[in-house]
């Protein structure tokens, strides 16, 4: 949209946007194509914990501040979401281990935030840095980079083992490996069960790492593919200074329509995955501190 | 997309923020809201105590007020039958003094009339007397005719 990018090439213009500032660690230099692992997104991290920074300062402040007064102002919002979170855990497990809610409170904020980055207009914050810093590229929204939700769901993913382990122990576990779901208890079949917990063993397997696998990338797919249509809205309405007067107002106008149309549907996509986020760590972490044989 | 240290990186800053917001902002917040919930429920419950007394208060108070309107037309009444009481014993009272007075008066005319007769008489006997000598042209001598005289003077 901005003016230098009318000129350039769109296929480049969409890839510079999708790139991250990525620095070097073997190198100490900033190096967008490398493709090693031992190198560092800037931009996604200083983003990411910026946000998170400004959320728990909020957070701890308000907490500081906390008495059973009256609350006012970001008092009451800071509440609001406490409840919030705090309901949700209560209806999916009554019972669950304190860590779960300020976790799932974590998460709903600061992904909400992290996604919130995708609506400021896409080439605001990547031209003050490359004027201002001179930095050759900028990806703003942590969310849309893999590596910040993998990032996320493989430490959700610690956490659900974490918690198998403390509420199960090594046995009870190992016992719901081989046992779930199926398991013949008693009758002549019983020497069937050799054969059925090698299958038992390969489904938990895939349920467990599916877990981790749908968290990162569903939050990471939508994110990503909502700052895409940004880009190409962009393109499209960058052919407003090829096309003369006309071009201008059609191209211009009709673009910027998109983009705010776009941004609005946007607005009901970045809740709900944050959401979506949070609930399916509560479950995780509900299922995993109840064992299946209590259930039965 | 290619798998990189900010994927330690952010599970470490993750890590790091869950376990501040367990820490710190967590407990402090919740224990707020809890002990507001718990205030305003027992808020609510002494508004709701409040009332049911209020409404005991206003009953009862309307209970001592009715006795206590028909004390006070038992005692009107009883104030009234004792006036009345008064009133009648006053009236036989003066009934009976009148009756006395009446009496007296009575007693006192009859008394009047008895002398103012005896009176009579004894004129009377003197004019017969009187009379007598005159018609005999000689005084009769009323000691020697007393008898005579007292006799007629019974008669009249």
């Amino acid at each position: 949209m901005a003016a230098t990018e009318g000129q350039e090439d769109s296929g480049s213009y969409v890839l510079h946007h999708l790139t991250n500032l990525r620095l070097n660690l073997h190198t100490m230099k900033f190096d967008p194509g490398y493709k090693g692992f031992w190198a560092l997104d800037i931009d996604s991290v200083f983003f990411a914990i910026l946000l998170g920074l400004i959320f728990l300062f909020f957070f701890i402040r308000v907490a500081r501040r906390a008495n059973t007064g009256v609350p006012t102002g970001m008092e009451n919002f800071i509440e609001m979401c406490v409840e919030f979170v705090q309901n949700q855990v209560k209806e999916i497990s009554p019972h669950a281990n304190s860590l779960v809610a300020p976790l799932g409170l974590t998460i709903f904020v600061w992904v909400l935030l992290m996604n919130f980055m995708d609506i400021v207009p896409i080439d605001w914050l990547p031209y003050v840095g490359e004027k201002v810093f001179g930095l050759p590229n900028l990806r703003i929204v942590p969310s849309t980079d893999i590596n910040v939700t993998f990032g996320m769901s493989l430490s959700v993913f610690v956490l659900i083992y974490i918690f198998n382990f403390a509420y199960k122990g090594p046995i009870g576990l190992a016992k719901e490996f081989l046992t779930h779901p199926f398991f013949i208890k008693s009758g002549p079949m019983v020497v069937l069960n050799v054969v059925l917990m090698p299958v038992n063993v390969i489904l938990r397997l895939v349920e467990d790492i599916a877990k981790p696998v749908s968290l990162a990338l569903r939050l990471f797919g939508n994110l990503f593919a909502g700052e895409l249509i940004f880009v190409l809205i962009a393109v499209f309405a960058s052919n407003a200074f090829n096309h003369g007067i006309g071009g201008f107002v059609g191209f211009g106008i009709g673009g910027g329509l998109i983009q705010l149309a776009w941004a609005v549907f946007h607005m009901l996509v970045i809740p709900l995955q944050a959401f979506v986020f949070m609930v399916l760590t509560i479950v995780y972490l509900a299922g995993a501190s109840t064992s299946h044989s209590e259930e039965h | 997309m290619d798998p990189n240290a900010t994927l330690i990186v952010q599970s470490i800053t993750f890590l790091v923020f869950v376990a501040l917001m367990w820490r710190l902002a967590w407990p402090p917040i919740l224990g707020a809201m809890q002990a507001r919930q718990a205030k305003i429920a027992e808020g609510l419950s002494a508004a709701e105590r409040g009332e049911k007394a209020l409404k005991d208060a206003s009953s009862k108070s309307e209970g001592e007020l009715k006795a206590a309107r028909a004390q006070a037309q038992e005692i009107i009444g009883a104030a009234n039958k004792q006036s009345a009481q008064l009133l009648e014993k006053a009236k036989a009272d003066a009934e009976a003094e009148k009756a006395r007075i009446l009496e007296a008066g009575r007693a006192e005319a009859e008394r009047e009339i008895a002398q103012a007769k005896e009176a009579l008489r004894k004129q009377v006997g003197d004019l017969a007397v009187a009379g007598a000598s005159k018609i005999l042209k000689r005084e009769i001598d009323a000691k020697a005719h007393a008898d005579v005289l007292s006799e007629l003077a019974a008669q009249v």
